[in-house]
């Protein structure tokens, strides 16, 4: 099997301590359905789901509780079998209100509920597959949560020839991808079959960072299975961040995507593995999309490990099935420590996109005391987009959103490299996400009021 | 969850990482890396080295800390940054000059080229080559007198100051050359090799190439500062002053001579480099590298001053704003 090297070099980078070794040899475990699941309808981009049952339903596990809004959007389907106990509203791990299903579980009810598996799959027509991977409220699992239909679904004038399979994991601490990919090598390349077959694309690229040699070898492997595509593990460098859309493209077929534009533009398709994998699940075996998994780490858990949850299981079930805590906490991160969320208490609990709930003790939480810039270039370094972090921080706290605009500013991803290796610790990408939406808004203004015009 | 009170976690925008770099590390770097430069200077002129890096230290240190009480300013005074420009200001000094003068240095340095900008990262000019500048407009005698290294009576008394003054290399050449005569060196190996160590007349931290490049490769291996500013400068100087003298040996000293003599390395690695006052881009520190060293020699050759280091960076600073506006980057998806 082909194994490729990344084709570029990244044009800004860190090299964060990692922190991975605490769960990426420990195999994944299966955790049961906890006494209660809360299952949130903003799991995915787009409009939050709509409940379908009510306060006292008796619901299995796979059946659809709350059905798609919209194209952009999702269904939730219950996790665990049980009895409806409120339909409410609740946070986000992002912090936005959404409603919420409440589900008491039932250990006695070890009914399921799937939809008809589809061994046959290559004879289905293309909108039958795709109605399916909607069907099974499949979301990319990487952290954006965009509808995997969607993504699968380009119009017609962006043909699209290579599909990228994102095994980056360039976050720091998580492993879940890393040991998806170990564990369940064969299921995602049945995931990157269909794909491939969907989007009739005849270039696949496994992007994998150097320091997973295990996932490396085991991807390279099953990709043995896959015929009639061109089909390589790209191995990335180890460094931050690899696994952004942009970047990775940028890595493994040299194509840039163009400002404002998105992946299909250069003819890409990204998907993250555990999403492959997911879509494997549904069109095969007829899976919704009701389990995943969690990287719960941090050097204070008791056993870190990379659990396969219910959807909807809290962190303090989470952090409970795995021992607890050995100090208290200082922070509690959904996500990774560079692009994550923090959470205000462990009351929250996962959706299709929890990659990682991440524990800091207090010596580890780094407080952004701001000092004034002192012009030492590194944030600009350290920009993968090539952005100058310094000078756009300063107009944003001016408020002069049309120069930052000139800036760039929109083409930032968010990755938080400047603001990690700032000496004055000023608050950069920080600012950024609040400035970049208002800019966004600013602009549809002017442009509607030029239409009207 | 449970009945127990239920504990707080800190929440705050992400990245929830960082590399642990501060201003006061950098600044702590710097002093690291200025150290063998401050011996040398102690070793070539004894007390009165140690005597002008106390007082521009404490001086500056000083004025900061009345300075932040005055303008009613909270931020912590423990950046290290007036230490560093206390050390620096020291170094830009002859040896003789008398403490009211020092400390007049460090109220300029610290009070009115930097707080009055707003502080720490606000200042458009290097806050020691101003006060140096200032010093030489104000007392231009006194920073003038220079004496030979290593006299003997220097770890002893203050008082061997006072005896036969002498001048700079680069005052000699610049007086021979205005006046028509010939050069007053004969430059070989080991001249240079003297000049290398430090054995010159001079500021007492500009004197030692050899301690001011072994501190600058600390910092180079720290990633305090790169190559591109005091590598472009350095290589200009030295082209510039390979062709003079090529082009007319008899008026033109040779290029090592111009690489060792005077505050070159001082400023092209420790002034120049000056974060704050330097372009932000790779790209704009090349611009302005270059640009140092250009001025640097066209004032040696024609100018009216001897030494054109603190004039060159002091220029070059001022129009940092316009490389910074003229230097951005190509930025990802944009084509170019
Ligand atoms: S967060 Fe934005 S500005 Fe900062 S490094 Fe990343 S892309 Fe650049
Ligand atoms: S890293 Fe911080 S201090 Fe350095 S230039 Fe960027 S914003 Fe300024």
């Amino acid at each position: 099997m082909k194994v490729t090297r990344a084709l570029r070099k990244l044009r800004g980078s860190i090299h964060p301590q990692y922190f991975k070794g605490l769960t990426a040899d420990a195999p994944i475990t299966t955790m049961p359905a906890p006494a209660k699941l809360f299952v949130s309808m903003a799991q995915h981009l787009g409009a939050p789901a709509k409940p379908i049952v009510a306060k006292g339903d008796i619901v299995v596990q796979g059946q659809c509780i709350a059905e798609a809004a919209g194209f952009i959007s999702a269904p939730v389907h219950a996790p665990a079998s049980g009895k409806v106990l409120e339909v409410d509203t609740a946070p986000t791990p992002a912090g936005t209100m959404a409603p919420r299903i409440i589900i008491e579980t039932d250990p006695q009810n070890t009914e399921t509920q799937t939809l008809p598996p589809m061994p046959e799959w290559q004879k289905q027509p293309r909108e039958t597959l795709l109605a399916r991977i909607a069907e099974a409220g499949i979301a990319g699992m990487g952290g954006a949560g965009f509808p995997t239909r969607v993504k699968l679904s380009p119009p017609a004038d962006k043909p699209i020839d290579t599909l990228i399979i994102n095994g980056a994991e360039c976050e720091p601490y998580l492993t879940a991808d890393h040991r998806l990919m170990v564990e369940h090598s064969a299921g995602i390349v049945n995931g990157i079959r269909i794909i491939c077959h969907l989007l009739e694309v005849k270039h696949v690229h496994v992007a994998i960072e150097e320091n997973k040699p295990s996932a490396i070898e085991a991807m390279q492997q099953a990709l043995e299975q896959l015929d009639g595509v061109e089909a390589s593990v790209c191995i990335l460098p180890t460094e931050y961040p690899q696994g952004a859309e942009k970047q990775q493209i940028s890595m493994t077929t040299g194509r840039e995507v163009p400002s404002g534009g998105l992946p299909m533009d250069v003819g890409c398709v990204v998907e993250n593995v555990g999403t492959v994998l997911a879509v494997a699940n549904a069109i095969l075996e007829g899976l919704p999309l009701t389990h995943r998994v969690t990287t719960v780490t941090g050097h204070i858990v008791q056993t870190p490990q990379n659990v396969l949850a219910p959807i909807g299981t809290t962190y303090a079930d989470l952090v409970a099935f795995c021992g607890g805590l050995t100090n208290p906490a200082a922070k509690v991160i959904s996500g990774g420590p560079m692009m994550g969320m923090a959470q205000p208490s462990l009351e929250g609990s996962t959706t299709k996109t929890s990659s990682g709930l991440v524990f800091l003790e207090e010596r580890r939480v780094h407080v952004y005391r701001s000092l004034p810039c002192i012009g030492c270039g590194r944030c600009i370094e350290a920009c993968p987009m090539d952005l100058i972090p310094a000078a756009i921080s300063y107009t944003v706290e001016g408020g002069d959103y049309d120069k930052a605009e000139a800036l760039n500013i929109l083409d930032c991803i968010e990755c938080g490299c400047c603001a990690f290796v700032c000496p004055a610790s000023r608050p950069l990408v920080q600012h950024f996400k609040l400035a970049k939406p208002k800019i966004i808004v600013k602009r549809r203004q002017a442009a509607a009021a030029k239409g009207t015009a | 969850m449970s009945e127990e009170t239920v504990p707080i976690y800190t929440v705050s925008s992400a990245p929830h990482a960082h590399s642990g770099a501060s201003v006061r590390g950098i600044m702590l770097d710097v002093i690291i890396a200025l150290t063998p430069a401050m011996l040398a200077a102690t070793y070539f002129f004894g007390l009165h080295a140690i005597r002008l890096l106390l007082v521009c230290v404490i001086g500056c240190v000083a004025t900061e800390a009345a300075c932040r009480k005055l303008m009613g300013r909270n931020l912590a005074i423990d950046d290290l940054s007036a230490v560093v420009t206390g050390i620096l200001l020291a170094f830009n000094l002859p040896p003789s000059l008398p403490t009211g003068y020092a400390l007049f240095g460090c109220v300029v340095a610290i009070a009115i080229a930097k707080q009055v900008f707003g502080g720490i990262g606000y200042n458009p000019f290097n806050p020691a080559l101003i006060a140096r500048v200032a010093l030489l407009v104000s007392f231009p005698a006194a920073m003038t007198r220079w004496h030979s290294p290593l006299n003997p009576d220097r770890w002893t008394s203050l008082g061997w100051i006072d005896a036969a003054t002498t001048a700079t290399p680069l005052d000699l050449v610049k007086t021979a050359v205005t006046s028509g005569e010939t050069l007053p060196f004969s430059w070989d190996g080991s001249m240079a090799m003297r000049f290398f160590v430090g054995n010159m007349d001079g500021c007492i931290g500009e004197v030692s190439a050899l301690a001011l490049l072994l501190g600058a490769a600390y910092l180079l291996w720290r990633r305090c500062i790169s190559w591109h500013i005091p590598g472009t400068y350095i290589a200009t100087v030295a082209i510039l002053a390979g062709m003079l003298r090529v082009i007319n040996p008899s008026a033109n000293m040779p290029l090592t001579f111009h690489l060792l003599a005077g505050g070159l390395m001082l400023g092209a690695l420790y002034m120049a480099t000056d974060m704050t006052t330097s372009p932000l881009t790779k790209r704009g520190q090349i611009i302005y590298g270059i640009g140092c060293g250009l001025l640097t020699m066209v004032i040696r050759r024609w100018g009216g001053y001897p030494e054109g280091v603190s004039f060159a960076i002091l220029l070059m600073n001022a129009v940092t704003p316009l490389i910074n506006q003229y230097t951005q980057l190509g930025v990802y998806g944009h084509k170019a």
